[in-house]
């Protein structure tokens, strides 16, 4: 019983969307409007995209997305219209920038300092104790 | 020797980058107004409502744009440091009074005194969206030429004024 608790404890939880009643034109401009949307951080709640979001901050930016597609605006030009106001903060997916060099590189520096410590270990342990290295393995 | 001393160097670094992230505050976003042209408005006043208010009208003076509410909390707090600190420093202080009732908003400021040279309406937030507003109140300076030079979020505390807003005006007002 405790065991499957715990175990509902760690299914994904679908993600509750807050709801508004908006008319598209088409299909691909609905889709837009939720890729957009998804796209975009909450300021006041910073862990939810806009789509997620009940904060009435997040309600102002939907509506904002909504009346730029109704008036034929392009998918850049939006996300341009609010980093120009709120900065890169507001995008989920940072540009790639000399600001955020150390964001996108440091994983894989990381990983390469990782790689490159643990072949150096290896290799100093083979080179000393070949036995004992071999008995410690097993 | 070196066995002890890497995981030793390890943590110092650690701690110390930790330790920084500590001190910063995640719900400060800088804003990307800093040095550009404040976003333009026309804004019609609170107690006047027939007249109407441009960033325009403002050049050749430095002043400071405040966003407030009369459903904020933090508003409540910040606004004696806003009295006495228009007392202390003659300067224009505009109020936007964003997502409010304007009868709501003028009763707030009946109550607790009105700092502003001048408050202007954004009910529906449009106004604000422009300045990339997130969280009230926010404070914004802007120089004689109309360009934001300074954002302050949260509410402004007396050693804020002390600190950063004061010197700065001075700054700007020595400026041509």
């Amino acid at each position: 019983m405790r065991l499957l608790l715990l175990l509902s404890l760690l299914c994904p939880v679908t993600t509750a969307l807050a709801i508004d009643t908006l008319r598209f034109d088409n299909a691909t401009q609905q889709a837009e409007y939720e890729n957009i949307t998804s796209e975009l951080r909450c300021l006041v709640c910073q862990n939810q995209t806009i789509a997620d979001s009940n904060a009435e901050l997040a309600a102002d930016l939907r509506r904002q997305v909504y009346e730029m597609l109704q008036q034929g605006r392009s998918q850049d030009e939006i996300l341009r219209f609010m980093t120009d106001r709120y900065g890169d903060f507001v995008l989920y997916n940072p540009p790639f920038k000399a600001k955020t060099g150390v964001l996108w590189l440091g994983p894989v520096a990381f990983l390469i300092v990782g790689l490159i410590s643990v072949g150096l270990v290896i290799k100093h342990k083979r080179k000393t104790k070949p036995e004992q290295a071999v008995t410690s393995l097993i | 020797m070196l066995k002890y001393i890497i995981p030793l160097i390890i943590f110092i670094i650690m701690a110390v980058f930790l330790a920084i992230g500590l001190h910063l505050n995640p719900s400060e976003i800088p804003s990307p107004l800093l040095n550009k042209p404040a976003p333009v408005f026309s804004a019609k006043q609170l107690d006047v409502p027939e007249q109407v208010l441009t960033p325009d009208d403002l050049k050749g003076k430095v002043w400071l744009l405040n966003v407030w509410a009369s459903w904020c909390v933090s508003c409540r707090q910040e606004h004696p440091v806003l009295n006495e600190f228009v007392k202390q420093q003659p300067v224009t202080l505009i109020g936007l009074n964003y997502k409010d009732e304007p009868d709501a908003a003028k009763q707030w400021l009946a109550d607790l005194g009105n700092p502003y040279t001048m408050s202007i309406m954004d009910n529906d937030g449009r106004i604000g969206l422009d300045w990339g507003v997130y969280g009230v109140p926010e404070t914004f300076v802007m120089d004689k030429k109309g360009v934001v030079r300074h954002k302050h979020t949260g509410p402004v505390t007396i050693q804020a004024v002390q600190d950063e807003l004061l010197p700065l005006i001075l700054q700007l007002q020595a400026e041509p």
